[in-house]
């Protein structure tokens, strides 16, 4: 057992992180909170160069040929970058729509609740989408559409993924709070240096590195019940972490200009996806009666 | 990234499986918990029988992976936990190879291995609480002694034990973390009075040791005088490290049977409560990932276990309470019964967020030693 990350997922992980760091840095990210609902191609096409769409489909079919464990690396770092898009939809579009693979189709999908992110900009659209409504969307950056009647079984490969994006959401949510409890002095000290505050930075932590363990472990084992568990402690993580940063941040956490916000309303946003935390829940709780405790 | 035993693990871990098949059936019953001389003999004897097998040394020297099989198998299978061998096995006796003479490892450690002998740990004091630097029990050099006067206080095991880890305050004047020594103290000196603490749970797990004028030898000082702070922090890393990794695995398979038993008296048809258990079920299987996680981590490092089991414990502590409050409400009227199973469980799961480091203060090592937040009030 080597349950750890090897020198080739590290250098994964560090180049998918660069590539975002380069293309999709602050700046960017609050140029595409002014202009809601349009998705930036040139990047998306960067991002299909890079192999991100392609990470799982075989060489043999112009694919990178990597596993699910790698596949995580990556969205686990779009999550940390809060990188807008239906990112799941067309890398599970990779090898069966033609240009998903490259970045050249943004596809996006019906998800298993019936709601459609990005419908208007996508070239492909997987599912029925005959009379969708669109939504305001609570989060700036992810247009959403309701398809009535929708439903479907999820897919264990997107409920991890989305696992993973919120993983990353998480840890940004921790590097800001410590950031800000560092600098932001009250009282004549960091506000760090309160016990309330450190106390606030260490559950975020704690539930970063717990949702770690399960999404990575998810991705290795790709057993459904490890999913499901990985999703529950990954939305728990995201979404707590916002909050508790967002309280960090105190008065300036509140205002739209602190990046918080979009953390949140992107956490909230993803755990609706693929049949919310209760389908979790329950699989998790069948799984105990079938011996899956011991 | 990868959860498969290597061929050595794989071939230890079936070794080991088919050992305990072997020998647990042939087990004496186990004592009452009350019974404090039939605890010390069969934790002892189960010890010794790990030795004759060759398991016995299997924290000290074995890496980080097979001490992880070993855990894992031994709690599946049933088999008798450390018991009254843990602070010997598993904080005094690596404390004692990491900082110890060649002497006083030859003086200690085989008997620890054997099952011969107990240790207590004399570390907390009545004032002191989770500030473990403010202990203020004096010892001072007369000859070739310490003469050792105070008190201790949350001392498991301290009525059967033969030796007990103690920290005394060997320079007054010194600062609060220094001035500090570590001294092997033998339980049976004259000047020691062990008072019996009833727990809330109705047990007397631990107990107040008094100690007047005890005389402890020079030679029984581990590291040097005043620097007893240093050889603690040693000994905390491996209580705080993989402490608790037997227990994970029983929290796994107590999940399992709490399931069969709503299911038995028909509180599985309640979707809060079922939801409630699917959720643990996540919560344990993480947290089992997380321990693999330190694990290699630590393995990686060299094997010594690092701060990430602040992390580990801070979780690991407030999952044992839920689950054992969650259990209450899979009771119902029969939780209130301390007669049925999981209603102590419950009571003595309250301790975990306080022994060892209570959550607040692994919170601050979280916060100042792995966030790097400024240390203060």
């Amino acid at each position: 057992m080597r349950f750890r990350l090897t020198e080739d997922q590290r250098a994964l992980r560090d180049g998918v992180r660069g590539l975002l760091a380069r293309r999709f840095d602050r700046a960017a990210l609050r140029a595409a909170v002014d202009r809601p609902g349009r998705l930036d191609r040139a990047l998306w096409r960067e991002l299909g160069a890079a192999g991100f769409f392609a990470l799982r489909l075989p060489e043999a079919d112009g694919g990178v040929g990597l596993g699910l464990p790698e596949t995580v690396l990556a969205f686990e770092e779009a999550g940390r970058a809060l990188l807008p898009g239906p990112l799941v939809a067309t890398h599970l579009a990779a090898g069966r729509v033609p240009g998903a693979a490259e970045g050249e189709t943004v596809v996006a999908a019906v998800d298993a609740g019936g709601l459609v992110e990005w419908l208007t900009e996508a070239d492909v659209v997987c599912g029925e989408v005959g009379g969708a409504v669109p939504l305001r969307s609570v989060d700036p950056l992810t247009p959403l559409h309701r398809v009535p009647g929708a439903s479907a079984a999820a897919d264990p490969v997107a409920v991890l993924l989305t696992a993973a994006e919120q993983l990353g959401t998480a840890t940004r949510a921790c590097e800001l709070a410590v950031q800000h409890a560092r600098a932001r002095e009250q009282f004549g000290q960091p506000i760090g240096a309160f016990q309330a505050v450190k106390h606030l930075c260490a559950e975020l932590l704690v539930r970063v590195e717990v949702a770690r363990a399960a999404v990575y472990a998810a991705a290795v084992t790709a057993d459904p019940v490890d999913i499901a568990a990985a999703r529950l402690l990954a939305d728990e993580a995201a979404v707590g972490g916002a909050r508790d940063c967002l309280q960090v941040h105190g008065g300036m956490g509140f205002t739209w200009e602190a990046d918080v916000h979009l953390l949140l309303k992107r956490a909230w946003l993803r755990t609706r996806r693929a049949g919310g935390g209760t389908e979790s829940e329950e699989l998790l709780a069948a799984d105990l009666l079938s011996g899956g405790g011991r | 990234m990868d959860l498969a035993d290597s061929p050595e693990d794989a071939e230890f871990r079936a070794r080991l499986r088919e050992w305990l098949g072997k020998v647990l059936p042939t087990l004496p019953p186990k004592p009452s918990p009350d019974d404090w001389p039939g605890r010390r003999a069969y934790d002892l004897g189960w010890q010794r029988t790990l030795y004759d097998a060759g398991y016995a040394d299997v924290h000290w020297q074995a890496s980080p992976g097979v001490r992880l099989i070993f855990l894992e198998e031994t709690e599946k299978a049933g088999a008798p936990y450390v018991g009254a061998g843990f602070v010997g096995l598993l904080h005094a006796g690596p404390t004692i190879a990491a900082e110890g003479t060649a002497e006083q490892r030859a003086r200690w450690l085989p008997p620890i291995l054997r099952g011969e002998e107990v240790w207590c740990q004399g570390f907390s004091e009545p004032d002191a609480g989770s500030d473990l630097a403010a202990l203020r029990t004096r010892a001072w050099r007369d000859g070739d002694d310490y003469v050792v006067s105070g008190s201790k206080i949350w001392t498991s095991h301290a009525e059967v034990a033969d030796w007990c880890e103690l920290l005394v305050r060997t320079d007054p004047a010194a600062p609060k973390h220094q001035g500090i020594t570590w001294l092997a103290m033998p339980m049976d000196a004259p000047g020691i009075t062990v008072r019996p603490l009833r727990t809330l749970a109705g047990s007397a797990e631990f107990a107040e040791v008094f100690l007047d004028e005890v005389r402890v030898p020079v030679t029984h000082r581990v590291g040097e005088e005043n620097d007893g702070w240093r050889v603690t922090m040693v000994t905390l890393s491996f209580e705080r490290g993989t402490a608790f990794v037997g227990e994970v695995v029983a929290c796994r398979r107590v999940l399992g049977e709490l399931a069969v038993e709503a299911r038995r008296n028909g509180r599985w048809d309640d979707p809060v409560l079922r939801r409630r258990l699917g959720a643990l079920n996540a919560e344990f299987r993480a947290l089992w990932r997380l321990t693999q996680w330190n694990v290699s981590e630590a393995e990686a490092k060299g094997g010594l276990p690092g701060v990430g089991g602040s992390v580990f414990k801070l979780r690991y502590s407030q999952a044992r309470q839920e689950l054992y409050d969650t259990a209450a409400d899979v009771l119902g009227d029969e939780s209130l019964d301390t007669d049925r199973p999981w209603v102590h469980d419950r009571l003595s799961s309250l301790s975990y967020t306080i022994a060892a480091g209570t959550s607040q203060i692994q919170r601050n090592i979280v916060a100042e030693r792995i966030l790097g937040l400024p240390k203060g009030r």
